[in-house]
């Protein structure tokens, strides 16, 4: 970093580097900042004219990415939970039989009727429905602002003075820094990454991921409205809003991390921190299984194989769900955070009136 | 897309066949790779030698981060109006007039036209926004520096199908009466034979050439530090110059800043510069002042350092400095030695104490009131002391010390080849040779004759090998 701050010939790539001038020496949770900020596109490393075989070895989005990583065991609550970044998939394999195991138990103490064509609450009731995934989003919550609290609490502001910071101007430049991930898109011409010539392809499928758990999300609120407030019972039919949504979704739930997954694969290894392939993974496969599963669910759910289908598909989204404060999900938190905090300092480093 | 050619070239790389190109260009920096590009759009069949490996490629162009630009208005990458007189006007105040008027201000005409170029070819430029530097109204900024702009002309060569071999060192030419025949080339230590009918050369100067600077600095060389590449040797310049090319510019200078002593040998770049100097004091080994350290802006004053420092015993000299100037200057990637006093200072520093410690306090004595601003010629400046200290002089009373090594860094060597304005390579014999063409800094000195201007020598390596590149595929074909 020391290099960097005396070089800054890559100040132009994105907010990193203008953060890291701020400061004329770094803390440790100037760093967790610095590496949150951090894209990992890699435009820097083929820059830099220290990168190894350089004596300086200087690799700016492999070092950040470790710092990274430390920085999610680090924030993470309850402390004890740090450990599952590090054994992800054997956790979500874990989790995902525990959670069919605890519903067969119960299936089977209490035997029931034969399933009717699509009538998913007689595969699992309603009332279990609810509480499993209300404890489950409950924890979630707790835990996520829980962390994002030590996380933001722990940076200091750099030692700066200038105008007094707009906060929702903040907020917002920062919120649509991420909705369009602009660090992914470096000046119009995409980010070095898998490799080292520019493409937009990891900032398309990163859209497609997100936008399509944000509608398959937006798919569950509806629903959950309909049936709690308007008494409109599950299933719905297919040009309903809620399967309209959630098939959209679920399409880009397919396709965007599919797509990320078989970038992975061709990336230059250099630039990777490859300890975090197994989180990244993970987080990856439990989006497509929950999308895949979904899509079945719905094609398949005036046959016999709903009930397997739908006990696969919520057990699926459960061990999503009880992931997604310790797992790769956590990035898109932390990031936003230091967006916003960048999004501060940039107005505070600005010459006061 | 993803383009097929990167593999197809590779695979060409590792089997060099005998073919007659018609442009071989020598080199692998920002012109060799500008004539490359111009020779292969003029219709050439294209090989460029490069004698790094692909990880160290570009030559010094890799350690450069604008250019210098000429233009009427703003733009989105420069502030304000460049005029061609002015830029003239800065370039006869470093050169002391030592330019070809002629060459100079065709390449401060083309500029403009270079620059459009170098966005056709995939390179990036960096918004004005003030930067580090003040040099937004003069200087385009590249989208993460030189490396950046050469990887965006590599692809474009790959691209393009022009054959580029790595670790390939030009070891002879044979020329016959000014007329290239061919090159004899080390590829990866096997020697080759390669048939052009013309060639650019591009190869840069020899500040990589320790023993030749001994012949120039005698053994004060040895303690010479080289910012930039290891594989600028001058090989292919000594090569011209004992076949008959007529030189230009003085081989006994170079260009040298001080930078910190504690910088790699090579490649150090841009993070070992110091710019601290002009803040405190500057002794040598004796702690004895030798030169005045506020005569002007450092703008003006860092490029005569280098030889300050160069000339001093061992070739190695110390700014010292106090904690009232922390954070004026820009940070070095070495820490600075620190002590809560001048004597513990010295001490660490590994120079006499008393003698420091003397030379500061009558530093300090000397030192006139005024009003203390680092951005002007501001009016502190010391009374009765040899040498002055005229701009910037505050006590160096607060501590905790400050104290940074400071060696002479070479950037580059004025010694070239003198070439036409279609940069044909001029022979002694006042002839110019028919299929021989030069770009980038081994015929920079046809302009720059001593001094520099920041930017100007990729003003000159672009619009030179865009002119050597398209008048070597003319050549070629006619």
């Amino acid at each position: 970093m020391t290099i960097c701050n005396a070089c800054r010939y890559c100040e132009g790539y994105c907010a990193v580097f203008p953060a890291m001038e701020l400061r004329k020496s770094f803390t440790v949770a100037d760093l967790d900042y610095l590496a949150n900020l951090c894209h990992n596109c890699a435009e820097c490393y083929y820059a830099c004219q220290y990168a190894p075989p350089h004596e300086f070895a200087v690799n700016v989005p492999k070092t950040l990415a470790e710092i990274r990583l430390q920085s999610y065991k680090k924030y993470a609550w309850p402390k004890a939970a740090a450990k599952i970044f590090e054994k992800q998939g054997y956790t979500a394999i874990i989790l995902l039989a525990g959670i069919i195991s605890v519903y067969n138990f119960y299936r089977f103490s209490r035997p029931i009727q034969s399933v009717a064509g699509g009538d998913f609450y007689a595969v699992i009731s309603h009332r279990a429905m609810v509480l499993g995934f209300g404890l489950a989003a409950a924890l979630v919550l707790a835990a996520w602002i829980t962390a994002l609290a030590r996380f933001w609490n722990s940076g200091a502001d750099p030692p700066v003075r200038g105008r007094r910071p707009r906060r929702l101007f903040a907020l917002t430049t920062a919120i649509s820094d991420v909705l369009q991930l602009r660090y992914l898109s470096s000046g119009g011409a995409g980010c070095t990454y898998p490799a080292e010539h520019h493409s937009q392809s990891r900032r398309w499928f990163h859209h497609l991921t997100f936008y399509g758990f944000m509608l398959c999300f937006g798919s569950t609120c509806v629903a959950a409205i309909y049936d709690n407030f308007l008494g409109w019972k599950a299933p719905y039919p297919y040009f309903s809003l809620p399967v309209v949504l959630g098939t959209i979704g679920g399409a880009g739930l397919l396709i965007g991390p599919a797509g990320l997954a078989a970038l992975k694969l061709r990336r230059n290894r250099a630039v990777i921190d490859t300890t975090q392939d197994g989180m990244d993974l993970t987080f990856i496969a439990l989006l497509f299984a929950s999308a895949a599963t979904g899509l079945l669910l719905l094609a398949l759910r005036d046959t016999p194989a709903m009930s397997g289908l739908l006990r696969l598909h919520l057990a699926v989204i459960l061990a999503l769900f009880a992931m997604l404060p310790y797992g790769k999900f956590v990035h898109g938190i932390y990031r936003t955070a230091a967006l916003i905090r960048y999004a501060l300092e940039r107005m505070r480093s600005q010459p006061g009136r | 897309m993803r383009s097929a050619w990167p593999c197809w070239s590779a695979f060409w790389a590792a089997v060099p066949e005998d073919i007659l190109y018609d442009v071989l260009v020598a080199g692998g920096g920002n012109a060799a790779l500008c004539a490359a590009l111009s020779a292969n759009e003029s219709g050439a069949r294209v090989l460029v030698v490069e004698s790094a490996p692909q990880e160290f490629r570009g030559g010094n162009s890799r350690h450069t981060r604008n250019m210098r630009c000429m233009h009427r208005a703003p733009s989105d990458v420069l502030t304000g109006a460049y005029t061609e007189e002015e830029y003239f006007k800065d370039l006869i105040g470093v050169t002391g007039g030592q330019t070809d008027e002629h060459l100079a201000r065709l390449a401060i005409r083309s500029s403009p036209e270079g620059a459009a170029w170098m966005r056709a070819h995939g390179v990036r430029f960096q918004p004005a926004l003030g930067g580090t530097l003040q040099l937004d109204r003069t200087n385009a900024f590249f989208l993460g520096g030189g490396k950046a702009l050469l990887n965006s002309y590599y692809a474009a060569a790959e691209k393009r199908g022009i054959r580029i071999l790595y670790n390939a060192e030009v070891t002879g030419l044979k020329m016959d009466d000014g007329t290239f025949q061919s090159a004899s080339v080390l590829v990866k230590g096997e020697p080759v034979e390669i048939r052009a009918k013309t060639v650019v050369l591009a190869s840069g100067g020899f500040e990589a050439n320790i023993e030749w600077l001994k012949e120039v600095w005698g053994d004060a060389a040895e303690n010479f530090v080289i910012r930039g590449t290891p594989y600028n040797k001058g090989r292919v310049l000594r090569l011209l110059l004992d076949n008959g090319v007529e030189s230009v510019g003085d081989a006994t200078q170079c260009h040298a800043v001080a930078i910190d002593g504690r910088a790699p040998k090579f490649d150090g770049g841009i993070v070992t510069r110091l710019d601290c100097l002009p803040l405190g004091i500057v002794v040598n080994c004796r702690g004895e002042r030798f030169y005045d350290e506020g005569e002007d802006l450092w703008p003006r004053r860092y490029a005569i350092w280098g030889r300050l420092v160069a000339q001093q015993q061992d070739q190695i000299a110390w700014s010292i400095l106090d904690s009232k100037v922390v954070g004026r200057f820009m940070p070095s990637v070495f820490p600075a030695v620190t002590a809560e006093t001048i004597p513990a200072l010295a001490v660490q520093l590994g120079l006499p104490a008393d003698a420091v410690d003397a030379t500061v306090k009558r530093f300090n004595a000397s030192v006139l009131p005024g009003a203390f601003d680092h951005n002007t010629l501001d009016d502190c400046r010391t009374q009765g002391l040899t040498p002055p200290k005229s701009h910037w002089a505050q006590a160096i009373d607060t501590p905790p010390f400050l104290g940074y090594p400071l060696r002479p860094g070479i950037t580059f060597t004025y010694l070239g080849v003198r070439v036409t304005e279609k940069t044909k390579l001029r022979m002694k014999d006042g002839s110019s040779s028919p299929n021989m063409f030069a770009a980038g800094e081994i015929m920079a000195g046809n302009i720059l004759g001593k001094g520099y201007l920041a930017g100007f020598g990729m003003t000159i390596g672009t619009v030179f090998g865009r002119i050597a590149g398209r008048e070597a595929a003319l050549a070629a074909a006619g």
